[in-house]
């Protein structure tokens, strides 16, 4: 179920002692080890023994073929429906939606969207919010970890206190300050509505990927932080060339986390940006819908829903452990 | 003060600079602010001016407060319906899964990936109520009537629900499998050991073993639902007749929906009040897992 985010609190509320590990699948090992005493690899709730019984096993092999057929109509169905009524005419997808191209393909649908909508446009602003709310998240996280986990001020425990409390602040609170402070920010005295900067900052205002950042970093040995040191290497060295370079892992789940949601985002972008030269694919294409032809919004949804599914499709590993990771507790 | 840069003390505060900054101003200071708002008339003209309770009267007194908080109550409801027990039987179901477990994950989680507009924008062809509609179609397959779907005050609001499950449930499924790879396989043995048939294990091994994670997600799921926003701002805009008319759909047009400049003061004043819910409801989310991870 979608929430409103505006920018800060995007990530569910995670408890204050996540596992230490990121990296998931406890139950990978447990496996393994199980694997001499039972040859069918470990078991789950069905032992080895029951599944090779011809009633147990063709009933679970039965269910196994029934999830799978309903994944796949409920999982990929609807994008595969998507891409075909992309390359179909609006008659055809309005006449009989679920024929496969009744009158031909008609591949100028996504030409149409590219050029004259101007989706390539909109594409290129969703794709500058994403890297800049990325790179905002990502330099907050990283130097804001490294300061409370490695550098440890006095009055650090106190400002990691203040970051983890926001997570209890529903997005919804911040929506309307937010929105005045962006249109009056302190310090800058210049109104940024119309700038991607009133998307970029507010996205680094993130505790998820604070508490992400500095959970991984206690947990890397000290000893390396402290030779880096006796070897001469200063506080930013140590940052570049010893940390950044050991926290592959965690810098890449909230890469995924930050990219995807910026892509994702839609209320606040549509507050912030008026200007619809600088809109992102998310505020535009509801515009778009009321205006354009079928085929061509049809056209224009599956460009949008493209970059997302692939890079799922590429980092998926990641992807999942995310998922896992935002509710994971108890593992 | 020397001694405090020699030792760090700068460089440990340059570090921090992006974080503080950032934070303050577009995190702690709105939180501040927020507070502040409810009890003032803000407009972005005149100066904020003290009128006490008079935003929280103004929202009391709105005749679409009972309807929208009824119509979030009811949208968590058929979420819960639909969306909890769903992903729970579907990942029970792929835990046991041998061969391409992977395959499954992905086309269970597939759906949250797609942006959530597009989702929107394509469930609205689905939901085209023409006997041609694609929904529609389908169930003339299997000899159901056509239906209204968003058009009609009655089944709008489960339309925007199912959508929204849709939309949601491969992540849920995705906590659950973690849970379940989690649960020791001496546990089924025991059980085996002493008798107990698959659904006996099932329910005496495996759901006794869930109950945390499945708490977890019922209140993160009631969290989110509450704060229903998108689907109906860009399926429905509340209607029809109000039957969608969301609290936080409430918030946005007192805010945003007049050119003029709304009402910031009532909208502060709403956003509070949900958030003290959601914010009991969240620190009974973080007393229970605290509570799960010392035991």
């Amino acid at each position: 179920v979608t929430t409103v985010s505006p920018g800060p609190v995007t990530a569910p509320p995670v408890p204050p002692a996540p596992p230490t590990d990121p990296a998931p699948a406890p139950r990978r090992g447990r496996r393994r080890r199980r694997g001499g005493a039972d040859p069918g690899g470990g078991r789950g709730i069905v032992s080895s023994a029951e599944r090779r019984l011809p009633v147990t096993g063709t009933l679970l092999r039965l269910s196994h073929a029934g999830l799978l057929a309903g994944l796949l109509v409920v999982g990929i169905g609807p994008l595969l429906w998507l891409v075909k009524a992309s390359l179909s005419t609006t008659q055809d997808t309005l006449r009989d939606p679920m024929a496969l191209f009744p009158s031909g393909v008609d591949w100028a649908n996504l030409a149409t969207a590219w050029t004259e909508v101007h989706i390539d446009r909109y594409f290129a602003n969703s794709m500058a919010l994403a890297v800049g709310s990325w790179l905002v998240q990502l330099v907050v996280a990283t130097t804001g970890g490294y300061a409370l986990a490695v550098l440890r001020p006095r009055y650090g425990p106190v400002l990691y206190w203040l970051v983890l409390s926001t997570l209890f602040v529903p997005a919804v609170v911040l929506l309307v300050p937010l929105y005045l402070t962006v249109i009056d920010p302190p310090l800058i005295g210049v109104s940024m509505i119309d700038t991607f900067w009133a998307v970029w900052l507010p996205a680094g205002a993130n505790a998820f990927n604070v508490l992400l950042a500095k959970r991984f970093f206690d947990n890397l040995p000290r000893e390396v932080f402290e030779a880096a040191r006796i070897d001469g290497a200063g506080p930013f060295r140590v940052f570049w060339s010893v940390l950044l370079p050991m926290s592959r892992p965690i810098l890449g789940v909230i890469s995924v986390f930050a990219f995807v949601a910026a892509w994702k985002d839609f209320l606040w972008p549509l507050l912030v940006l008026r200007d619809p030269d600088l809109q992102p694919l998310s505020v535009r294409l509801p515009t778009l819908a009321r205006s354009i032809e079928l085929d061509v919004l049809l056209a224009a949804l599956t460009i949008s829903a493209l970059i997302p599914v692939a890079l799922f499709l590429v980092f998926q590993r990641t992807f999942l452990r995310s998922a896992g990771l935002s509710g994971a507790l108890k593992g | 003060m020397l001694t405090w840069i020699r030792r760090g003390g700068l460089s440990t505060l340059l570090f921090l600079l992006p974080l503080v900054v950032v934070f303050g101003v577009f995190s702690w200071w709105p939180i501040v602010r927020a507070a502040v708002m409810s009890v003032q008339r803000t407009n972005l003209v005149t100066a904020p001016v003290f009128v006490g309770w008079e935003n929280f009267e103004t929202v009391f007194a709105d005749p679409l407060l009972g309807t929208a908080v009824r119509n979030t109550a009811v949208f968590a409801l058929i979420a819960l319906v639909f969306g909890y027990p769903i992903p729970l039987v579907a990942a029970v179901l792929m835990s046991e899964v041998r061969r391409w477990r992977g395959l499954y994950s992905a086309l269970a989680y597939l759906p949250v990936v797609v942006p959530p507009v597009v989702a929107v924008l394509m469930w609205k062809v689905f939901y085209d109520p023409r006997p041609e509609g694609l929904f529609n179609t389908v169930l003339g397959w299997v000899g159901i009537a056509p239906q209204a779907w968003l058009q009609s005050a009655d089944t709008a609001m489960p339309s925007l629900v199912l959508e929204a499950t849709w939309a949601a449930a491969g992540g849920t499924v995705i906590i659950y499998l973690a849970a379940l790879v989690a649960v020791p396989p001496e546990l089924y043995d025991a059980a085996e050991v002493d008798g107990a048939s698959i659904w006996g294990r099932v329910r005496h091994v495996t759901l006794p073993q869930l109950r945390g994670v499945l708490l977890v997600t019922l209140i993160l799921q009631i969290i989110g639902t509450s704060q229903v926003f998108l689907e109906p701002f860009l399926f429905t805009g509340g209607g029809p007749a109000n039957s969608t008319t969301t609290v936080l759909l409430l918030i946005y047009d007192y805010a945003f929906s007049s050119s003029l400049g709304g009402d910031y003061g009532a909208a502060t004043a709403l956003s509070l009040m949900l958030a003290v819910f959601l914010a009991l409801l969240s620190a009974l989310y973080f007393r229970l897992t605290r509570s799960w991870s010392t035991s």
